[in-house]
């Protein structure tokens, strides 16, 4: 097990992707837990599409994918949010209409010029392989400033999580911490979505907070079980993926439905013996 | 003191009106209660009180220091927040935040402020249970002692016993009169138990999609439309026993 591991760890390449997965994996689990409270799990989605969208048009331009990723995802998440406060039933369908078309934009986009290669279906469902030296330094930036918000700001993004009407009616600014939310949500999923894959992203938002719901019963044991989660389930699949080759996004949806069950399993069987 | 004023103010939706021709006054320590159907604006009105909707028309000019870091909001609760992961004492303390401005954590004298209004409410066995696991008029009384967290001045309650069993009902009514007495916080109430709102309020406040009264419960009690609403929902609630 230990040689296995550090003949993993002599791969360069490996070693950017466990460091880049890890800390994606913290982030949107930490965002997450705020997201799938506040009814805002689509958001996670139609953006991850927007993503798709992106990268196809930058590799048309041969354009660095960040560049045009990151600023056209973070107006998105903002235009989506917009969406979602004003009325509920309609954004549904707008977040459904918006990904669809990015999606759409990217397939065209792709095959009228590289056609559809191998590029594509790592865009669609990652690969291990897809980070870059910049891609560390961004993820480490990235980690530190989710950590930062979510330590110094964690009281606000509960009362707004909670009850954003009563934050707001008590002197909170509630738009304040939704677009940072927002904006540190479409930064985890530019920077996740090529070893993750596009249609796969949005499971590391999801997964690991409802997996933790399912246990614990405070906001803070929510939060800090989700980001427990959410990294011990994307280790296992680093050495799963290294040792079988399997797909890295597709194993971490698995390795997190596992969870998934395994914490409803505890949850349920502890509800018996209390009865 | 005067902390509110509406001069022919009017508030609505996405530019269509749903209250308008309101002309009231809250003093300091008064017990207002704003009765009236469904859809007569009523919840309207406090989201425009509470400045989370600014008037269409007329003014509302505020006193006394009324404003966001002084009031607390009980509001009607969401499908999202029944199952939320938080346990109470979260939930209460919550409510200090408005006090905490920019600074990240709550200090000591928050946590006094939370500890004293989960006594005050008879909570404390609840503190450590989850939000979601608790009934309804628990989770009112919650909701309750994290609006007391920030109530300074005044408590703003839209519709609190909505849901509740009677009993339960009675007991939260009691303690928010005692909460008015004791510490002379000004209440406002949207409650469409017409009942209670004359047994308890000083001032009540009757909304029809405009204002059709404005005054002391005395008053309303000898008004035209008090004494038809009142009498109608006597008439209905006595068809209900039949």
């Amino acid at each position: 097990m230990i040689s296995t591991l550090l003949e993993m760890f002599s791969y360069a390449f490996l070693v950017r992707a466990v460091v880049v997965g890890v800390l994606v994996s913290l982030c949107a689990s930490l965002l997450g837990v705020s997201l799938v409270l506040k009814r805002y799990s689509m958001i996670g989605d139609g953006l991850s599409h927007v993503g798709f969208g992106t990268l196809a048009v930058a590799t048309a331009m041969n354009a660095a994918p960040l560049t045009i990723s990151i600023p056209v995802v973070v107006l998105a998440a903002f235009l989506l949010l917009r969406i979602s406060e004003n009325s509920k039933i309609k954004g549904d369908a707008a977040i459904a209409l918006i990904s669809t078309s990015s999606l759409a934009i990217g397939v065209v986009v792709i095959s009228l010029t590289t056609g559809m290669n191998t590029d594509v279906c790592n865009y669609m469902f990652g690969s291990i392989l897809a980070m870059s030296k910049d891609d560390v330094t961004l993820s480490v930036i990235l980690a530190g400033v989710v950590l930062a918000a979510f330590v110094l700001f964690y009281n606000k993004i509960f009362a707004v999580t909670f009850d954003e009407n009563f934050a707001k009616a008590t002197g909170v600014k509630t738009g304040i911490y939704n677009m940072m939310i927002a904006f540190l949500t479409a930064i985890t999923i530019v920077l996740g979505m090529r070893m993750m894959g596009a249609m796969l992203i949005s499971s590391l938002i999801i997964f690991p907070a409802l997996t933790s719901m399912r246990l614990c019963k405070k906001f803070k044991t929510v939060t800090l079980c989700s980001a427990i989660v959410s990294v011990v389930c994307f280790s296992i699949v680093v050495v799963l993926s290294y040792i079988e080759a399997t797909p890295t996004g597709a194993s971490v949806v698995l390795v997190n439905i596992a969870a998934f069950l395994l914490f409803w399993l505890v949850s349920f069987a502890k509800g018996r013996i209390r009865k | 003191m005067t902390l509110i004023t509406c001069r022919d103010a009017a508030f609505g939706y996405e530019g269509s009106t749903a209250v308008s021709g309101l002309n009231f006054e809250v003093r300091s320590g008064d017990y207002l209660c704003v009765v009236g159907e469904n859809g007569s604006g009523k919840s309207t009105l406090i989201k425009g009180l509470l400045r989370l909707k600014s008037p269409l028309a007329g003014s509302v000019s505020v006193g006394g220091g009324f404003g966001a870091g002084k009031i607390g909001y009980l509001p009607q609760q969401t499908a999202a927040q029944k199952d939320f992961p938080a346990s109470a004492y979260e939930v209460v303390l919550s409510g200090c935040l408005s006090a905490r401005g920019i600074l990240p954590f709550y200090s000591r004298k928050d946590k006094d402020t939370a500890r004293k209004n989960i006594e005050r409410l008879g909570i404390e066995p609840l503190c450590n249970r989850c939000y979601r696991e608790l009934s309804g008029g628990q989770q009112q009384r919650v909701l309750l002692a994290r609006a007391l967290c920030s109530a300074k001045m005044a408590l703003l309650l839209d519709e609190p016993v909505a849901g509740l069993d009677p009993l339960v009902t009675r007991e939260l009514y009691r303690l928010i009169k005692e909460i008015n007495r004791e510490t002379g916080l000004t209440i406002i109430m949207v409650s469409h138990d017409i009942h209670s709102a004359v047994k308890y309020a000083s001032h009540i406040l009757h909304l029809k999609t405009k204002q059709v009264f404005f005054g002391s419960t005395a008053e309303y009690l000898n008004s035209d439309v008090g004494r038809a609403f009142i009498g109608g929902h006597y008439q209905a609630e006595g068809d209900r026993d039949d």
